[in-house]
This record gives structure tokens, sequence and C-alpha cells, in this order.
């Protein structure tokens, strides 16, 4: 049985309602995107992109989709705290796909800058909101014409010309529901030209023993010398699946720092589409995967150059142990006119036990002739010489190796830009690692943060 | 307690299959000095990774006694917390993990062995800037990654230093002096020579007689072929300086 025809009967079924929880903007897209799933038939586990993620599976389950748009338990915002220590951001949350404030967090915005539900500034600015929704994501990609399909909510960020947001705004996610459910979020960000912000996304599920879904499509529109930071810091369950399909489109000068940060999870399916549209544009690519038990990670990157003199440094590391299964697949793709190109790609993955598998394909695909590029990947197991050396100086093994993933991990969170930020994740992964961190559905790294602190200073 | 700190009895090892020590006995004293010698391949490097317990080596005949305790049956890292120290021929690079962190964790874990509290910062500290001053280590160094980047002179150093840190009772220094020029030696020897007490003692594996000048072991020992051919005093080393280890081996093997 096709697991799409679930969704289909579902949208079907509840047009009038979809629309009604919507915007016009977001409705005008739904039935598109409704014939392009009708007419596709969803990649199975080994087709060419999605080699090591069984879509048919995962999508097969019965969740519920809140398209009435009731309060599901708490308030977010009221009982979620998930603060990186020392560094102050401007807090926002989506509870679902239901967007929250905290009362000041909007009031330590600059002029020029609206951060809302993207529902919101659909009826309240469509002219704005249409002209950049729905222009990056691609209905092809069947994830992203559910998520247009299904979509009523998520989070718009609109930062005009020339306006920097110098406080990092901080976006707090929660799954929750007392039935398996999925969240269908979007997030439009459009920085104008010259304007700069960075976004800190924190992904939780509220009760580890509730299956749940993320579903979620972003689209980042980067106009000319713009700068733009974004961190993905996933801290979710085992029962969680996440289906994330970013787009990003930068124009000429543009400079963006993505990060997919994946301290826990269950089954894990980043994609991120990103394309240079003017020249002199810089990217930095940067993932990490820390991974164990039977979890499931799958990055899947595609870079396309379409314009000369820009330059791209992607970076993916993983630790793979347990019975987990990690995936990385990246491509660069250079046009023929797209000249003085500079795309690096790395990926480089530590398996940690005999049932752990890492899967890894680097791409390039080069149709100019004038560039720097390449591409590496490297998987292999701690080395046996650093271990004993480390043990003839008194740390057992276990405490050798987990000293060794800690330092393996280290060049991915270097190229962190808020310092804060690196710090604190160098923390996280350093627990994560010496596997003192529960995998908990509230923020227990935060929580267990603070104890160290108080304990130690 | 046994007076022998170290006892080796008819040991045997292998690795990859292939027997490289075939029977070696060696008693050391605290207090003393020793040097094993020996061609290439004779078995040296072996010898002191057996005894620091790398796993890459099974021992498959005989027994080796640390402090009367049975050294063979401790995982490396007990050896260590109980007092024994190998200097690497070739010490390892460890990127992303910094000296002080790797220092730090070393000196914890042997205090947790031993049922002493963690050293305070401040003690910590301390403890790094009297240790680096025994070899002239550069502070920049102890911040860096552990060995990456070092040259070849500033690793062994490095060996020495970690040695100074962790106040071994049994220092085994495999090549020690290898690669090192004639200041960088001084210094190295310097730094033995400080560490050495009556209670303490060391095992120096060298081919050359420059290190011994300094360090003047009282016993000397030749290595062939997985086996201990000659011991005999410091002579023993002026002999091979001067003549080789050919007469020697002729002369095990008549």
């Amino acid at each position: 049985m096709n697991p799409l025809k679930q969704y289909l009967d579902l949208y079907e079924a509840n047009a009038e309602l979809v629309n009604a929880g919507g915007a016009p903007v977001l409705n005008a897209l739904r039935d598109s995107a409704a014939e392009a799933l009708r007419n596709t038939v969803l990649p199975c586990k080994g087709s060419e992109n999605y080699e090591h993620t069984d879509l048919p599976a995962l999508l097969a389950p019965d969740y519920g989709v809140n398209l009435g748009r009731k309060q599901l338990g708490i308030n977010a915002a009221d009982s979620f705290s998930c603060r990186v220590p020392n560094m102050s951001t401007a807090l926002f949350f989506l509870s679902g796909d239901s967007f929250a404030a905290t009362p000041n967090s909007r009031n330590q915005l600059p002029d020029g800058v609206t951060v809302c539900s993207l529902r919101h500034a659909a009826l309240t600015e469509p002219e704005l909101v249409a002209s950049h929704y729905g222009r990056l994501a691609s209905i092809d990609n069947p994830l992203t014409a559910l998520n247009t399909m299904l979509v009523q909510d998520g989070l718009f960020v609109h930062v005009r010309a020339g306006v920097r947001v110098e406080k990092p705004l901080q976006l707090v996610s929660i799954l929750q529901g007392t039935i398996p459910m999925m969240a269908v979020r979007r997030i439009l960000l459009v920085l104008e030209d010259g304007a700069q912000a960075c976004l800190l996304c924190c992904d939780h599920t509220q009760s580890a023993d509730m299956r749940c879904m993320n579903l979620q499509t972003v689209e980042i529109c980067c106009g000319q010398g713009a700068r733009f930071d974004m961190y993905e810091l996933e801290e979710s369950t085992r029962l969680t699946t996440r289906l994330s399909q970013v787009y990003l489109d930068m124009a000429a000068g543009a400079n963006v720092l993505l990060d997919g940060i994946t301290l826990y999870n269950g089954t894990t399916r980043n994609e991120v589409h990103a394309v240079f549209n003017g020249e002199e544009a810089e990217l930095q690519l940067l993932g990490m995967g820390i991974e164990d038990a039977d979890r499931r990670l799958d990055n899947y990157t595609l870079i396309r150059h379409e314009k000369g003199h820009c330059q791209s440094r992607e970076l993916f590391k993983y630790v793979v142990d347990g019975e987990s299964t990690g995936a990385f697949t990246g491509r660069i793709y250079v046009a023929p006119d797209a000249q003085k190109t500079e795309a690096y790609q790395s990926n480089r993955n530590l398996v940690a036990s005999p049932e752990a598998r890492m899967f890894s394909k680097p791409q390039l695909e080069i149709y100019a002739d004038d560039v720097k590029c390449s591409h590496g990947t490297a998987i292999g197991q701690l080395d046996p010489a650093q271990i004993f050396y480390m043990r003839t100086r008194g740390l057992d093994e276990a405490t050798a190796k987990t000293l060794l993933r800690q330092a393996f991990m280290a060049d991915v969170i270097e190229p962190v830009r808020l310092p804060q930020l690196r710090d604190r994740l160098r923390h996280l992964v350093d627990m994560r690692l010496a596997g003192n961190a529960a995998d908990a559905a509230s923020c227990a790294s935060c929580a267990s943060i603070s104890c160290e602190e108080n304990g130690e200073i | 307690m046994s007076q022998y700190m170290l006892k080796v009895s008819d040991l045997h090892a292998e690795t990859g299959g292939k027997e490289i020590l075939k029977g070696i006995n060696l008693e050391v004293r605290p207090g003393e000095v020793h040097a094993i010698m020996g061609p290439n391949g004779s078995g040296k490097s072996t010898l002191s990774m057996v005894l620091a317990g790398n796993p890459a080596y099974t021992v498959t005949r005989g027994e080796a006694t640390f402090r009367g305790k049975d050294l063979l049956a401790m995982p490396p890292e007990v050896r260590s917390h109980e007092g024994l120290f190998l200097g690497f021929q070739y010490p390892v690079e460890i990127p992303g993990v910094s000296m002080v962190n790797f220092m730090r964790a070393a000196v914890n874990e042997k205090r947790k062995y031993l049922g002493e509290p963690p050293m305070s910062a401040t003690d910590f500290l301390r403890l790094m800037r009297e240790k680096r001053a025994v070899v002239e280590l550069d502070s920049k160094l102890a911040s860096r990654s552990v060995n990456e980047g070092f040259s070849g002179g500033e690793k062994k150093r490095n060996e020495i230093f970690q040695m100074a840190v962790l106040e071994p009772r049994l220092s085994i220094l495999d090549e020690t002096d290898s690669g090192l020029d004639v200041d960088a030696l001084r210094i190295v020897a310097d730094g033995v020579n400080t560490l050495k007490s009556p209670e303490n003692a060391t095992i120096v594996i060298t081919h050359y007689q420059r290190l011994l000048d300094y360090l003047q072991p009282q016993i000397v020992h030749i290595l062939y072929k997985g086996r201990i051919i000659r011991t005999d005093g410091p002579e023993l080393a002026a002999f091979i300086e001067k003549n080789g280890f050919d007469p020697i081996i002729k002369d095990a093997e008549l």
C-alpha cells in the first residue's frame, strides 16, 4: 500500500479544516503539492538518494496531525527552559507547529526585524510571505510536498536590508502529544541585502515513550551580502522521527553557516539543498552526529555552485556506536560557468562498535574547468596506539576512548561562530560521549550543565 | 616484599604470530640504573612494550613481578598507577587532546587508584610548572595537543616531563636518546638524573654510549634474538661503543 495515501485521504477529507487553520498564501500551494504526491512513488530504501532511509516505513504509522489546531498539553513558553549558559538569546517556541514568544523576546529585537508565527505573517503580510514561500522548497521532493500539503504554521523571520540582529534568535521546538503525533512545521527565513542574524534551533521531544514525527521544511533566502548562521541541535528521543529539508538560496556576497548537530535522536533524515545564485558568496556547512543504541542518522546535502567565485566548505563528522547507523551523502555541483569556485567537502567517521554501521557517499559533479574542489571521506576506528599510550599514563581504556572521541569532534565544533555556543557545544558533546547525560524528553543536558557548574565553581 | 622491584623470569612473548622474546631474565632493585643494549630487531622495544602491557603483544611463557605483585596480570593503567613508566621511542600524537587535560586526567586517575581526592586546580598548575622546569619544556607546548606538531626533541622532553609528573618507581626509557641533538640530550639526561633517587629505578634502552655517559648505569645487558646474552658492569657499554656487538654475539654463539 502506498503510505502516502493516508495523508492524501486526510487532506482530501479535511481540506476545509486544513485551510481554515492555515492562510491563503499557504493554502494556495496545497493542491499542487497534493497532485505531486499523487503522482509520486515514495523512494524506497536503496534508491539513489535514500539508500539508508526507508521513507515508506517511516511514513507508514498512523500519526495524528493536529489539523484542528487544538491546544495540546502545556504551553511550552511557560514551562520549558532550554538556555545556553552565559548566552542571552531572544527566545521563541514551537510547540508542535504552534508558535509562541515570551513577553520580552520581541522587545529585544531591533526595528526592521520580524519574528512571528508563519500563519500570522501570511495573514498580515501576505505579499511579503507569498514572494518567498515555496519559492525554494521543491514539491518534487515528496517530503516537502507532504509538508506543503498539510502545513498550517511555523516560524517566520524577516530581517530588513542592512539590519543586524545582534542577539541570537533561539527557537525551542517541542514535540508532544498523548497519541503518536506528527508536527508539520514550516520555517521561512528572509534576510534582505546586508542583513545579519543568527538562529539556534533546539529540537526536543516532551515524552520519551511516545512515538512522534517532526516533518519540517525550512526555506532560507539570503540577500546580497547577508550574513546568517543557523545551528540546529537535535536532542530528541529514540521514538522520534525527524524528516527535515532545508533549502538555502544565497545572493552575491552572502555568508552563511549551517550546522546540524544530532546529539540524541531516533531516526533522523536531514537534507540541505543550498544554491549559490550570486558571486563571492560563502557557505560553511557543518554536521555532527553522535549515535548509539539503534539510532539512525542520515544527512543528505546538495550544494549547487551556479555562479562563480563562491566558496563552500563542508565538514560532517559522526561517531557511531552500539547498533546505530550513520549515513552521509554529499553532492557538490559546479555549473559550467561557475569558474573560480572553491568547494571542499569532508566526511570523517568513527565506528565505535562492531555492530554499528556507517555509510558515506561523497560526490563531486564539476562542469567548470577553473575550480578548486576536493572531497574526502574516512571511516575508521580509534587508533590502538593512542589508546595504549594513554593507558600507560594511567587512563583506563574507557576514559582514553572517551577523550579520543571528544577530541575527534573538536574540529567540527571549532568553526561555530558564537563563542558561548561553541563552549556549550563542547560541553554537551563531552557529556554525551562520556555517556552521563540521559536520553530525556526535556533539555537534560542543560540541567546537567547547571549542576556541574554549581558543583565546581 | 621482595628485594627486587622488578623480577622477570623466562619471559616469552610474541606479536603477530612471531615469537620475539625467548626467555628474558631480569632483576632490578631500587636505586639501580640498568642499560639494555643490542642490535636492531633483538627485541628491546618488545620487552618495554610487554612490561608496559601493550595488548598487541602476547606473553606465552614466564612471569614478571613488580614490587611482589604479578605485573602481567595488571592492565596497563594499573601498571602505571603502581609506578611503572614507559618513555616511548616514538611518542604518540593525540590531536585534539591537550597536554593539560591529558596530564590532569593522568594525575587524577592515579590519585583515584590510591584513594586520594582529585588535585585542586591551583596545585595542579603548580605541579605542571614545577615539572616543566625539569626538562625546560616550553609552557606553550603544555597547552597544545599531546605531541602534535612537536619536534623530535620536544617529544622526548615531553616524555620525561610526563615521567616527572607521574613520579614512577620504575622508568623504562626506550631509546629516549634517539633523534636528539647534543643539547637536547643533555637536557633529557639531566632531567632523568634529577628524578633519580634511592627508591626508584631506571631501565635505559639505547644503542649509544653517549646517554649512558650521563646516566651512569651500574648494570648493562646485551639483548640479542630475544635473550639477554651478556650482563656486566658499565665497562660493557664502553666495550660495545669501541668494538660493536659482534664479538659478544660470536662469543655467545660459541
